[in-house]
């Protein structure tokens, strides 16, 4: 995190530096681009602050120890597409679930699709690559993390068990 | 603004009335909602500014033909490589990918290498991997990346040939 502070003000001092008016033709770029992209970071943003509360993460914890697998697997990949959470909370709550005897397969199931499929994002992904192209994104990567769980149900023996 | 936008600003203001209202009242899940909405922007406003700050400074001073030699058509296995490797370093994940992948396309980056990118940044952005790696040990993180990494530059070759087949443009942003 401190990295791109630190890779920031290099890159506009060496630019300051090199030349001040296109310099300050970046940060209008930058500015206007913002501005362009607020209003779909403003509905990712009440989406996501409405879903939090709907979902929140002993919630998470529970629906994923359920103890029927199939069931399981599949919450964990619903809800894994719909939440949004970053790695630094992601991976030490399945760290915790893997101690309580969650299987890996479907805290595989649950922490792929997190990365990969973005139901909330949408807003902001539909403002920069469309929407159809979008939702296109959003499909073959579901149908990625479901490959990536079976192989790591199988490679932990999990699948048959 | 057209009616679109008045609606988007409707929703906007009745949320905001709706947030402060709650916190007024006592409201709890109202409460909740607002104190989740501001932890969200906080996390943002922590990223994205400076994210967008080196996006203008990337397209105001990198050339065009950097980019198409680097990222571009003919660029080949390169263009992937480097995709993966721009995603590794990657910080703050989606939000900050979607600009930066949007920005390389229209200076000249293939398709294909901007949906490799986008899909590596989820996938293997090192300080994410590193949290991984931690809490759930050599073997999950190897076979998630030897499968899902793969399984995203396949995937995003094809939608990129399928999509400059029908003359895709990318717009927006």
């Amino acid at each position: 995190m401190v990295l791109i502070y630190i890779v920031t003000i290099f890159a506009v001092v060496a630019s300051l530096i090199a030349d001040r008016s296109k310099t300050a033709k970046s940060f209008q770029v930058a500015g206007r681009k913002m501005l362009k992209i607020a209003p779909a970071f403003f509905a990712m943003t009440i989406l996501v602050s409405i879903v939090l509360y709907l979902v929140p993460d002993e919630a998470i914890s529970r629906y994923l120890g359920h103890e029927n697998k199939v069931l399981g697997l599949l919450i964990a990949c619903a809800i894994g597409s719909i939440t949004l959470m970053p790695g630094f909370i992601a991976f030490p709550l399945c760290g915790m679930l893997l101690e309580k005897g969650v299987p890996y397969m479907i805290l595989s199931g649950f922490s792929t699709t997190l990365m990969l499929v973005g139901v909330l994002t949408f807003p902001v992904e539909r403002a920069y690559l469309g929407a159809k192209v979008a939702a296109l994104r959003n499909l073959i990567y579901l149908a990625i993390a479901v490959v990536v769980t079976i192989i790591t149900g199988l490679c932990f023996g999990e699948l048959f068990g | 603004m057209n009616r679109r936008s008045w609606i988007k600003l409707a929703v906007l203001v009745g949320y905001l009335a709706f947030i402060a209202t709650s916190a007024a009242t006592g409201f709890s899940p109202g409460k909740q909602i607002g104190s989740n909405f501001i932890y969200f922007w906080a996390d943002l406003i922590k990223v994205l500014p400076f994210a967008f700050v080196l996006i203008g400074l990337f397209e105001v001073w990198v050339d065009r033909q950097t980019v198409e030699r680097h990222l571009g058509a003919e660029s080949g296995a390169g263009g992937y490589l480097w995709a993966i490797v721009l995603s590794g370093i990657t910080v703050g994940g989606v939000f900050v990918a979607f600009p930066v992948a949007h920005s390389l396309h229209k200076k000249g980056a293939a398709l294909g290498v901007i949906f490799t990118y986008i899909g590596a940044s989820a996938v293997c952005r090192i300080p994410m991997n590193l949290f991984e790696l931690s809490f759930m040990g050599p073997k999950f993180t190897a076979i998630r990346l030897a499968v899902s990494l793969p399984l995203v530059i396949l995937s995003s070759a094809m939608l990129g040939r399928y999509l400059e087949k029908q003359n895709y443009q990318i717009q927006g942003g």
